[in-house]
């Protein structure tokens, strides 16, 4: 029995390739450059599985893979898929949780900590030959621990980061969620605060929800005039989950001190994006879940994800909205 | 009664500066004009306190202050003190140890974070407009969750340093001098000797005092121990570690990279081979350096003169030079 197309539209390493391999017909794709949405659409048209990383799942591509059974996201976000174009044409979605929690919480403390102490400015400083003399009173930076910490999106990422600044930084920390948790509550001692109180108290408020049409632009003009002059906005979730012009102003006119960005309305960013300019932003392109291991682990799991369901097992890591 | 008279010889806070007058006479330095020898000469000749930071205190400088009692230190290292000299001329010398350990420990964690996860080199890239798509894996970082930590010199910093490191979940190994069972009970450290520290720890940070004992305590042979994949931390003291020999090891890959609030030379000289490094993160020695912990180390100085000289003691007197 010739066995099924599959393909996957990122590179993963070879042993994991091997596996999809062993159970199913892998699609030639060249992977020594950039692979885009159109190379990925040409290929589909007789393919059964494809595991992506943040290609968009829409109707055209749907149109065209017409054998297409499942899409397994390597990520945990899935706002690339267009949910009701793949219930409707049958097409199953999986994406990872669990697995990148602690790589992105890690790495929101590392964007936390950088953007109080001025790390990635002052490294600048340094590199740029102009540190001149041992007095640095103007390179005063803001206290992290005893602070207090407001995180929007009490998810399982949110409980890594509130551990962390509880435990270690003995930081105050509360949160804004849909629903209460108070499992975390209880274990981390951590509080629940409507939004507005979160923005209006928060030395740092860090943003973990997923993108959706609910959480879009969730922060804006009005929210940053709610936060302290002397907070600082962390961004690891969606980059729309942020009005980002409200957010530059905000940060021009001083109204809130600075921000640690991963994530953008546009991504790459454009070269004369405004954010570019700033001393008081720390920027990274996406990389919150960027550690070998981890991504190993996420393709690991995409990859399982589409061959069990290719081969008729108990499907897993089904999106919760197509689950049940 | 005569009120002592004190030399202010470091920009401190007002509130500070207020206290000192308070309870005795004092000068300041004219801080438009850099500091010279003859200078700090011309205006210790009948002082009795000197409040400072890192100026070096020894027989040639003691020499022109005949009625000298005490130098008080803002910051919690005191190898600017000759010991042996204070002694012999019967001055005192205080530091501040306590107030600045969670400031120094933030400061860390954002080192560890920022050199193993890239944050300095991806935000340098990013803001240079070099994010181009498809390139997931050009800032690909160490997990710092799970990771071994191993921490040379025990100290309040050092716990204050593995209790953050707890919140990732660090596997925390170290070595110092004297064991801290205590210490080892409430974080969960584990005590090794020397090389099995370097030859464990993912992220070894250095954070013990600059003596004659810890001057190049790391030096090529140390560095050749640690994995290839390990990364130096230092926010101690400069001379702690042998810099031309952690240029070496940079340079040849002995280590994946560094994080450094401190030098042998300060400022760091600007053909200094690390500043072209991307995988070092130079901070110019602000560990101590946010508004809150300056002031509070200020006031304690001040409140160290002054308890000096009113009272004849202090407990921030330096252990080498209390009185049996």
């Amino acid at each position: 029995m010739a066995k099924r197309k599959v393909l996957i539209g990122y590179p993963i390493k070879d042993e994991i390739m091997e596996y999809v391999k062993k159970h199913c017909d892998l699609v030639p794709m060249d992977y020594t450059k950039a692979i885009t949405y159109d190379d990925i659409y040409e290929k589909i048209d007789d393919v059964e599985g494809a595991v992506v990383l943040i290609t968009p799942i829409d109707k055209k591509l749907l149109e065209r893979g017409k054998k297409l059974k499942v899409v397994s996201n390597i990520t945990v976000g899935y706002n690339n898929f267009d949910i009701d174009a793949m219930k409707e044409a049958g097409v199953i979605g999986t994406h990872s949780p669990g697995i990148l929690d602690d790589t992105v919480a890690d790495f929101v403390m590392g964007l936390l900590i950088a953007t109080a102490r001025r790390i990635t400015e002052l490294n600048s400083f340094v590199k740029g030959g102009r540190w001149k003399k041992v007095e640095n009173n103007h390179l005063m930076g803001l206290d992290v621990s005893g602070t207090k910490v407001g995180i929007i999106g009490m998810g399982r990422i949110g409980e890594e980061v509130a551990r962390r600044c509880s435990l270690g930084f003995k930081m105050e920390v509360s949160y804004y969620n849909r629903s209460r948790k108070e499992g975390a509550e209880k274990e981390l001692g951590i509080s629940y605060k409507p939004m507005d109180e979160l923005l209006a108290e928060s030395d740092f408020v860090v943003l973990l929800t997923p993108l959706t049409d609910q959480t879009h632009h969730l922060m804006g003009e009005r929210e940053f005039s709610l936060m302290k002059e002397n907070a600082i906005l962390i961004n690891a979730s969606r980059g729309p989950v942020v009005d980002e012009k409200a957010l530059i102003g905000a940060l021009k006119e001083k109204k809130i001190a600075g921000a640690g960005l991963d994530v953008y309305e546009k991504e790459p960013m454009d070269e004369d994006n405004p954010l570019l300019q700033m001393d008081n932003v720390v920027l990274s392109p996406h990389i919150a879940a960027g550690t070998q291991r981890t991504y190993d682990n996420l393709a690991w799991n995409a990859a399982r994800c589409m061959v069990r369901i290719l081969e008729g097992e108990e499907p897993i890591n089904v999106i919760p909205e197509m689950k049940g | 009664m005569k009120r002592p008279k004190v030399f202010i010889a470091n920009e401190i806070p007002k509130a500070a500066e207020e206290y000192i007058g308070q309870h005795c006479d004092y000068i300041m330095w004219d801080f438009s004009k850099r500091k010279t020898f003859q200078g700090i000469v011309d205006n210790i000749g009948d002082v009795d306190g000197i409040l400072e930071v890192g100026m070096k205190i020894d027989r040639d400088l003691l020499k022109h202050a005949p009625s000298l009692k005490v130098v008080s230190n803002i910051s919690v290292g005191y190898n600017n003190y000759n010991l042996q000299d204070m002694k012999a001329m019967g001055v005192l010398g205080t530091n501040t140890p306590g107030v600045l350990d969670n400031t120094v420990a933030d400061l860390i964690l954002g080192l560890i974070i920022s050199a193993g996860r890239r944050i300095v080199e991806a935000d340098a890239d990013t803001k240079a407009g070099n994010w181009k798509k498809g390139e997931m894996d050009k800032f690909f970082g160490k997990d710092i969750h799970h990771s071994t930590l191993g921490i040379v010199g025990m100290g309040r910093i050092g716990e204050a340093v593995a209790k953050r490191a707890k919140g990732f979940d660090m596997d925390i190994i170290y070595h110092n001098r004297t064991r801290k069972e205590d210490a080892e009970k409430r974080l969960g450290a584990r005590y090794m000797d020397m090389d099995q520290v370097l030859q464990n720890a993912d992220f070894l940070v250095v954070m013990t005092p600059l003596t004659d004992e810890t001057h190049h305590l790391i030096g090529e042979g140390e560095l050749k121990k640690m994995k290839k994949e390990a990364f130096l931390i230092n926010a101690s003291r400069g001379p702690v570690v042998d810099e031309v020999a952690l240029i070496k090891a940079l340079e040849e890959g002995w280590i994946a990279g560094a994080g450094l609030d401190v030098y042998e030379k300060e400022p760091v000289d600007a053909n200094n081979p690390l500043l072209q490094m991307k995988n070092v993160v130079t901070l110019p020695h602000i560990g101590s350096a946010t508004r809150k912990t300056r002031d509070e180390m200020a006031m304690v100085a001040a409140r160290a003169i002054v308890e000096v000289l009113e009272k004849g003691d202090s407990a921030c007197i330096v252990p080498e030079l209390r009185k049996s």
